[in-house]
């Protein structure tokens, strides 16, 4: 079982998942974003913390062009996904491979059956759709809760359990990354520890970027964390670093809590 | 023990509640007179004949509405053909694809349109069908009708679907679905009991129109073939024989009245199924 914040054994790849340089995000007027420059390796992963409204949840919907859908947002720069623009590709295919799970959980009024089958469905996947839906649980760790229950609606579950299903619904379309934006900010203890504990199975099929704003949660499962403050990127490296001997002055005030 | 001000702030309380229940208490009253006459009236004088039969000449009596019921059949069922998917796609894209100021102006002539007085579309489709055609038809009170319903239906949904919470419409993007693929699957379905509500009501709103069929639809006595020619519909039937010197005819309007305002309540009963199995269907 991988460790986070310790180096693997697998190998290391040399072209980060996602690279952004000089990224600057504006809505209207608003600049939200200065000069973001970041990597993200493969298979680890990787958490953007900062106090509320510093622009890490900004960055994090750059990165699948859902900040596209909001009018009167725009950013320039570059963003690279295994070094192809992502301005440059066609955006279904980009949010197919790069998926979502959101702050409050978000599943469709149908069945949880059809929840997790969408995805595959929408995108013309070929193959068994019921494999397909108990692989997607399973790795979700959802599916002995679940399995006798399929047909019944979404709204059934339980706030944490709805989550782990829109992580499901995710991962139905094999991502190559995983976007998580607060995922447990909506959650008690034992299903934040749940969640917590479903990515670190699944890193090694799937890069992820996690925004949080609790810091333990980042120490807990990050192998790289960035630090977010009022728009700007202070600090970006290994956890471990990050929480123990932090470079920034501004990066150890916020995580000794003397603001934010 | 009360001083007098207290008195008083309770006596105005007390006398508001009684004046605000006697208003509504008098609103809903107008609604059970209108269906008491309606029932009295139209109860005794309704038989298996009005169902069956046509029309007999003034002066005998008997006969039924059999062709009036079939005729407002028929131009509901093309005013809904062409009414509601037009209505129904422009509520889509006022909802989901609109910018700022197109939908903004194309709102504001919907409800302009809902605006204009029934008797005036009426004119305007005897313009546009019944001149160029030559003469009366069930297509140009089917079409005067549609008219109606089309700003009705975009409207209702319209709201429908922009009730559907947008964190649905992110789940479905961030899947890789597209725009259409987004709304066709996700979000109309999330809504579509609300805009089936919408489509329901407004159907049984354009059915008890009088002044559009007047002279797009006129009247008939007798069958009508296809819809190409003149056509009899319960509303102007209404008005023929309520206005008419012959008590027979009047009784005949009172079953035609009740046999109308039947259809009106039995759809908006089924609406209100409709909407509250579908919200708590969650």
């Amino acid at each position: 079982m991988a460790t986070p914040g310790v180096a693997s054994a697998s190998p290391v790849h040399t072209t980060p998942k996602l690279k952004t340089s000089g990224m600057y995000f504006y809505y209207g007027a608003f600049q939200a974003l200065h000069d973001i420059s970041l990597e993200v390796e493969t298979q680890r992963i990787t958490a953007l913390i900062g106090p509320s409204g510093c622009g890490k949840s900004t960055f994090l919907r750059t990165l699948n062009r859902i900040s596209d859908t909001v009018k009167n947002a725009r950013w320039e720069g570059q963003i690279l996904l295994d070094n192809q623009d992502i301005r440059e590709l066609d955006v279904t295919n980009l949010r197919r491979r790069v998926g979502m799970v959101f702050q409050r959980p978000n599943p469709f009024p149908k069945s949880i059956f059809d929840n997790i089958a969408y995805g595959p469905r929408v995108n013309g996947v070929k193959g068994n759709l019921s494999e397909i839906v108990e692989k997607s649980l399973r790795r979700a760790a959802l599916w002995d809760e679940v399995k006798d229950k399929l047909q019944k609606s979404a709204y059934a579950l339980s706030g944490g359990q709805q989550q782990r299903l829109c992580i499901a619904r995710a991962l139905a379309v094999d991502p190559e990354v995983l976007l998580l934006d607060e995922p447990c900010s909506a959650l008690d203890p034992i299903a934040t520890a749940k969640i917590e504990d479903l990515l670190i199975s699944i890193k090694d099929q799937c890069t992820i970027v996690i925004v949080t704003h609790n810091m333990q949660q980042a120490a807990r499962v990050a192998d790289t964390t960035g630090f977010f403050l009022l728009g700007k990127l202070i600090e970006f490296a290994k956890t471990d670093i990050i929480f123990k001997n932090p470079e920034k002055k501004q990066t150890e005030d916020y995580i000794t809590g003397r603001f934010g | 023990m009360m001083d007098s001000r207290t008195r008083r702030r309770y006596a105005i309380n007390n006398f508001m509640l009684g004046l605000t229940g006697l208003c509504t208490l008098f609103t809903v009253s107008i609604l059970f007179l209108i269906l008491g006459y309606l029932v009295y009236n139209g109860g005794k004088s309704l038989d298996w004949d009005f169902f069956t039969k046509l029309p007999l000449s003034p002066g005998e009596n008997g006969g039924g509405m059999a062709n009036a019921i079939v005729g407002s059949m028929k131009m509901i069922f093309v005013a809904t053909a062409i009414g509601v998917p037009v209505g129904f796609l422009g509520g889509v894209y006022l909802s989901e694809f609109g910018g700022r100021t197109f939908p903004y102006l194309i709102r504001y002539m919907a409800d302009l349109l809902n605006g204009v007085p029934s008797i005036v579309i009426g004119i305007f489709a005897w313009t546009v069908v019944v001149v160029p055609m030559r003469h009366f038809s069930a297509w140009a009170g089917g079409f005067a009708l549609a008219l109606m319903l089309i700003p009705i239906t975009v409207r209702s949904t319209e709201q429908f679907l922009r009730a559907v919470p947008n964190s649905l419409r992110e789940g479905a993007l961030a899947l890789g679905a597209s725009k259409w693929e987004t709304v066709a699957s996700v979000v109309v379905p999330a809504s579509l009991s609300g805009v089936l509500t919408g489509i329901i009501l407004g159907v049984a709103r354009i059915a008890g129109e009088t002044a559009p069929l007047l002279f797009t639809a006129l009247n008939n006595q007798f069958w009508s073939n296809g819809l190409n020619e003149p056509t009899a519909s319960l509303p102007v039937m209404i008005f023929t024989h309520a206005i008419a010197p012959y008590d027979d005819w009047h009784r005949q309007a009172w079953a035609a009245g009740l046999v109308l305002i039947t259809m009106v309540l039995l759809s908006n009963i089924a609406a209100r199924f409709i909407l509250a199995r579908g919200t708590t269907r969650r």
